[in-house]
């Protein structure tokens, strides 16, 4: 007799975290939920740690989002494990709804219909009875989350000319860095790094209001806090656990790639 | 435009048929002439004043000008091609009969006068009454955006999603929390059409938002109002301390794992009403300064100075703990 499955719950909200849990008894008395979290970023430990068969994420959490934290997820997680089944849960989201749908992931709505939640568990179920022991659909899981992410990243006004200079605010005044002279940007805490050849500066726009802004061609994502010039990566290596490192030129740092963007990085 | 042309050139029919009854000439030349001189006139007219009046309310009294000079021009040049075309001797009527000719065109500026006041009097009714749609829309557009942020679809449905746990689990404590519900849906709806209300009805609404606010975040929320008595019945404009508190919970505390808690009070300092929303929250770097800087402070300050002009102020800044700090002054009513 296989192992009954079990779950994973991240939910902010104590009343609706354990509503949810409570529908799912009814509507999936074998499922057993190991653990809930509040969280984004102890939503990723968790499911490391406890490494549950379904996901029900909340889209909106302190400190990481429910799509970010699957996407940090899907980074870490084992390769010898098949990738988790990720039903996300929301209140009322236009974008994030719009997408899922187009990339027809499972959801469900808050407050959360029992007709619905039973609908999603069938549909949950069937996925988890074809994963085949040991298989690896992470590719499959990655290519729908940077789907999702892209759909969900609200785009600048169409023709909108990408960024000159970058207007660092140092003590004194501002400093005006050319984008050309960036090496790349990396977010930290509340401020964004801005990294040349010889200097480093901090700025306060959030990396996601500074990338719809920059040249896709010229930077490119390759980590969810990371945006590199393009033409300032020397080499890209893979490391012993099958990890790509982007080794730059003018810059002694090793930049991590996330598998979301390995893609990115293909022999021509 | 050609509106215009053809009810001058109806206004000169009536004046030929007019000349006629009087007994002069043949209707055929009174209205060649007629309709000559009052069609040059009505040009000269209706065209000078698209070339010299491009701001009516500063340059309307242009026309004490052009009319009479039109109309003068006009005349002239009415009569010139009415002789051509009749093969008369230019202005061989001037020379004839002076006083007649002086008779007509005096009578042309009567008509000239009283036609162009008729024209641009309907066009400034039709002008005021399109500025009066356009700003009674632009007043429907900021209480639509109002009401569109209180009744933020993922607040409301969040909410609705806790009550409806919460029934299950806790009936009485569910009931409460529709209480709260209710009172701020009704406050939300009646804050665009009351201006003011006293400070006591704001902090209630303020605690509505915020007890519904705690049930959903459990633990991670705290609050305290303090609400001096004598400032109680002091009159606010409505809802104007929801998008500070607002501001607190949503950029302040909602993105943190630990929350935090937030104060809301209101002191009276010489002869001003104070009051202030603090919260020990993320403060005001990035994202967090932008956000609150926003539609709700601008919102704030714009109601405030709408009622007192330069003597309100709102300020954003850090708090003394962390977090940040919102303060709204006024003038006390007594």
């Amino acid at each position: 007799m296989p192992a009954p499955p079990t779950a994973l719950i991240a939910e902010d909200e104590p009343l609706l975290a354990a509503a949810l849990q409570a529908e799912l008894a009814s509507a999936w008395p074998e499922l057993r939920v190991l653990a809930t979290v509040g969280d984004g970023a102890s939503a990723v430990e968790q499911a490391l740690a406890l490494l549950p068969d379904v996901l029900f994420f909340d889209v909106r959490m302190p400190a990481l989002s429910g799509l970010d934290a699957a996407a940090a997820l899907a980074d870490d997680w084992p390769p010898s494990r098949p990738f988790p089944a990720l039903v996300f849960v929301t209140a009322y989201d236009e974008y994030a709804l719009r997408a899922f749908d187009s990339q027809a992931v499972d959801y469900v709505l808050k407050p959360v219909q029992p007709a619905r939640l039973r609908k999603t568990v069938e549909r949950v179920r069937e996925l988890l009875a074809a994963r085949a022991p040991g298989s690896a659909d992470l590719d499959a899981t990655l290519s729908q989350l940077r789907r999702l992410i892209e759909a969900t990243t609200q785009s600048p006004a169409g023709g909108e000319t990408p960024l000159q200079v970058i207007q660092a605010g140092t003590g004194a005044g501002i400093r005006m860095v050319p984008v050309a002279d960036v090496v790349y940007f990396e977010a930290a805490d509340k401020y964004v790094r801005v990294l040349t050849e010889a200097h480093e500066y901090l700025i306060r726009t959030p990396l996601r209001e500074l990338l719809p802004r920059l040249d896709p061609a010229v930077f490119w994502q390759v980590h969810r806090g990371t945006v590199v010039r393009a033409t300032a990566i020397e080499t890209v290596v893979r490391d012993d656990s099958g990890r790509l490192g982007i080794v730059l030129r003018g810059r002694p740092e090793k930049l991590p790639v996330s598998r979301l963007y390995a893609h990115l990085f293909k022999a021509m | 435009m050609g509106l215009r042309f053809l009810q001058a050139a109806a206004v000169n029919s009536l004046i030929a048929l007019g000349l006629t009854l009087w007994g002069r000439s043949s209707f055929g030349s009174n209205f060649v002439y007629s309709q000559l001189i009052g069609l040059s006139i009505w040009a000269l007219i209706d065209f000078g004043r698209l070339w010299l009046i491009d701001d009516w309310d500063t340059q309307w009294h242009r026309l004490v000008i052009l009319v009479p000079v039109g109309v003068a021009a006009g005349y002239v040049l009415g009569t010139l091609a009415g002789d051509g075309l009749h093969g008369r001797p230019v202005l061989a009527h001037w020379l004839a009969q002076p006083r007649h000719s002086l008779g007509m065109l005096a009578m042309s500026l009567v008509v000239g006068a009283v036609v162009t006041h008729y024209f641009l009097s309907r066009e400034r009714l039709a002008s005021a009454r399109q500025r009066e749609l356009a700003a009674r829309g632009l007043a429907t557009e900021s209480r639509l955006k109002l009401l569109e942020t209180q009744l933020e679809p993922h607040m409301l449905f969040n909410t609705l999603a806790n009550l409806r746990a919460l029934i299950g689990i806790d009936p009485a404590r569910s009931q409460q929390m529709l209480d709260h519900l209710i009172a701020y849906l009704r406050a939300t709806l009646q804050a665009s059409r009351a201006a003011t209300h006293p400070l006591r009805a704001e902090f209630d609404r303020v605690r509505d938002y915020l007890e519904l606010m705690s049930i959903r975040m459990g633990p991670r929320l705290s609050f305290a109002l303090q609400l001096p008595a004598e400032l109680e019945d002091e009159p606010v404009p409505t809802l104007l301390l929801q998008p500070l508190v607002e501001n607190s919970v949503l950029h302040g505390l909602e993105g943190r794992i630990a929350g935090g808690h937030v104060d809301v009070s209101a002191r009276r300092e010489g002869s001003d009403v104070v009051l202030e929303v603090t919260d020990t929250g993320s403060g005001l770097g990035a994202a967090g300064e932008q956000a609150a800087e926003g539609f709700g402070l601008a919102q704030t300050r714009e109601r405030l100075a709408t009622l007192y002009g330069a003597a309100a102020r709102v300020e954003l800044g850090p708090g003394a703990t962390g977090g940040a700090r919102a303060m709204a002054r006024f003038p006390a009513r007594s």
